[in-house]
């Protein structure tokens, strides 16, 4: 005799189990969402707020400023951002639109950061990383590559963009580049580097990282004299 | 692609927790029932001829004899039929020993195959009851004992035990098959509740001798009879049910290679039996069998082959980009792990995955449970968890292999 009751309950059980395990990993999602955004947020007050004391300030400024007016939450957004776009997919449009808040976060920090160093006289340890999620291989090394170096300097800034992002700021950025559309491509100094570049090749490029370490190291053997 | 491969493996994992529940839903709506079981006892001891088949099984059979020996059943009610299937070692001579014991009756025949030694034990059995016990395995006094008492339904054909992996510690392989056999000891109880069990084991399956009147003897069935036997009983509605209290313990292989060529040929024989007897699947006819633990038995076939394949990939992917980040950056140790939600993996997977391997160890447990065995070691759960799903796939996928070019699997 066939218990056609009991593959009903069974198929009920399962579903209802799958239906908690898809609303689970929904309910995380949205978290995660709501998390990057509240970085965000908070980054977006910090520029804000750093803009606005670098203006009031005026030529009194340089004095003051130190690398914490820039915000320092943009490394900690990015690797969430970048775990997000794995693991919701970079398909998604909150993600899509997460990555677009944030390239322009990028941006206004950069051009912060161009302003001080300008007015400041400070040479400025910082790159532009153009990368893509879609036929570029040496860009996951190229990742690597300035993932380590920005644990080996903590002083560096990378503004990382991807390419392909369908946004204005970054079209502009590309065309004031004139980028040739070879990936991954990073530009120091102004002067664009085309192709997978090495962490020699990028500390070749921008001298004063070693400058940087040099003067960590003298802080910190100083520091430990006291 | 992605998608597609994304589809594929919520289906496999539906149907793996899909089967899962249903043994578990059966479990719990009959355990007052399996309970009831354990407290019958035998009341008359009828006549029981058990068959020993043995080719080469030098170093095993004098415990199997033994042991058949020290079963606690009426000496005259039990007897002992050993046939040498041309053995070249020195099996005769080891069994030779026992020609004076009254209940044992020795056979030697030229090697023709398992089959071939079982219907020259069948010519001389004259009992009602008939068992065989393959040379490998050793019985629990206790066993028939355990058995018998379930043929007070004159529905029932034939008694399957629980099996044990003998010694089990002795080896990394039979840790691992311990595990699976204690979680078979759960499927084989559950399937004769749903009136599904499709082998009825070498070790000591216990047949009413009016099987073999009705439907014949033994046959080659692609070097698996026993599995043979089980679909022919179930096709013709004979009833087979489990004794999860008699247990018999079987001599595991000890190494990867012996338990690869054994496991080739049991999955060979596996997908050539159903394809014999394919007009069992899906047909509401069979009951449970025909439409839920044979088609799911075949898919599980794949699933396992799919699911495995796809993780294998996801290791060797992790492997290489782990290769390419050392020889773009170099060895470069971090040391700060700091533990934060955002970064746990919440995928529906992740999910099922975690769910389909509780309720596998939940399943586990009750089959050990049910068998009585307290033993309360884990490593066979390591070893098994760690390398049985990853080795599994090389005999399924020899075995597919032999059955696309039909090529046949050597008894050993």
């Amino acid at each position: 005799m066939m218990d056609w009751r009991k593959y009903l309950l069974t198929l009920t059980i399962t579903l209802i189990i799958f239906l908690t395990a898809l609303f689970l990993n929904n309910y995380f999602d949205n978290k995660r969402i709501e998390n990057i955004q509240g970085i965000q947020n908070s980054i977006s007050t910090d520029i804000a707020s750093s803009e606005i004391q670098f203006s009031l300030l005026g030529e009194f400024s340089c004095k003051t400023v130190d690398d914490s007016i820039l915000s320092p939450e943009l490394n900690s957004l990015a690797d969430r951002l970048r775990y997000g776009e794995a693991n919701i997919g970079n398909t998604n449009s909150n993600i899509i639109q997460l990555k677009k808040d944030y390239s322009l976060l990028e941006l206004k920090d950069y051009l912060l950061m161009k302003q001080i160093s300008a007015r400041c006289k400070k040479p400025s340890a910082s790159l532009i990383y153009f990368y893509s999620d879609k036929e570029c291989p040496d860009c996951i090394r190229e990742s690597y590559v300035l993932n380590a170096l920005r644990d080996q300097y903590p002083e560096l800034r990378i503004y990382s963009f991807d390419y392909g992002l369908d946004l204005g700021a970054v079209k502009t950025l590309i065309n004031i580049n004139k980028l040739s559309g070879e990936l991954p491509a990073l530009i120091i100094d102004e002067k664009v580097y085309y192709g997978f570049s090495s962490i020699e090749d990028v500390e070749g490029y921008l001298p004063i990282l070693k400058t940087l370490s040099a003067s960590s190291t003298n802080a910190t053997s100083t520091k430990k004299n006291f | 692609m992605h998608f597609v491969s994304e589809g594929v493996t919520y289906t496999f994992l539906f149907l793996t927790l899909y089967w899962e529940i249903f043994m578990l839903v059966t479990f719990w709506e009959k355990r007052g029932d399996i309970k009831k079981e354990e407290s019958r006892k035998l009341t008359t001891f009828p006549g029981v001829t058990v068959l020993v088949p043995c080719y080469n099984e030098e170093t095993t059979i004098g415990g199997t004899i033994q042991s058949l020996l020290e079963i606690n059943y009426p000496k005259e009610k039990l007897n002992i039929i050993i046939i040498d299937d041309g053995s070249d070692d020195r099996t005769y001579e080891v069994i030779s020993k026992f020609k004076d014991v009254p209940n044992i009756e020795i056979l030697r025949k030229e090697n023709g195959g398992k089959y071939t030694a079982l219907n020259l034990g069948l010519e001389h059995a004259k009992t009602e009851f008939i068992g065989c016990l393959d040379a490998d395995s050793f019985v629990h006094p206790e066993a028939l004992q355990q058995i018998m008492p379930y043929f007070d339904n004159p529905e029932t054909m034939a008694v399957t035990p629980s099996l044990k992996i003998h010694n089990p510690n002795s080896s990394i392989m039979r840790m691992i098959q311990n595990v699976e056999y204690n979680l078979g000891i759960f499927v084989r109880k559950i399937s004769a509740i749903l009136n599904a069990i499709y082998v009825t084991p070498g070790p000591f399956s216990i047949f009413r001798a009016q099987v073999y009147r009705d439907l014949g003897n033994y046959r080659h069935a692609h070097n698996t009879e026993d599995m043979e036997m089980a679909l022919r009983l179930q096709s013709n509605h004979y009833k087979i049910v489990n004794a999860h209290k008699a247990v018999v313990f079987t001599v595991g292989p000890k190494t990867f290679h012996k338990l690869y060529r054994q496991r080739v040929r049991w999955t060979h024989g596996f997908l050539e039996n159903l394809k014999d007897y394919r007009f069992i699947i899906l047909n509401a006819k069979y009951g449970n069998l025909g439409l839920m633990i044979l088609p799911l038995s075949f898919i599980s076939f794949f699933a396992t082959i799919y699911l495995v394949l796809i993780s294998y990939y996801a290791i060797v992917q992790s492997i290489i980009s782990e290769i390419v980040y050392l020889q773009t950056v170099g060895f470069r140790p971090s040391w700060n792990f700091h533990f934060h939600w955002f970064y746990v993996n919440t995928a529906t997977l992740s999910f099922v995955n975690i769910l389909v391997a509780g309720l596998t160890l939940a399943l586990i447990i009750i089959g050990k449970r049910m068998a009585g065995i307290r033993d309360r070691r884990f490593m066979d759960l390591v070893y098994s968890a760690l390398l049985y799903s990853f080795i599994a796939p090389l005999w399924l996928l020899k075995a597919f292999y032999n059955n696309l070019f039909s090529r046949s699997t050597p008894w050993r």
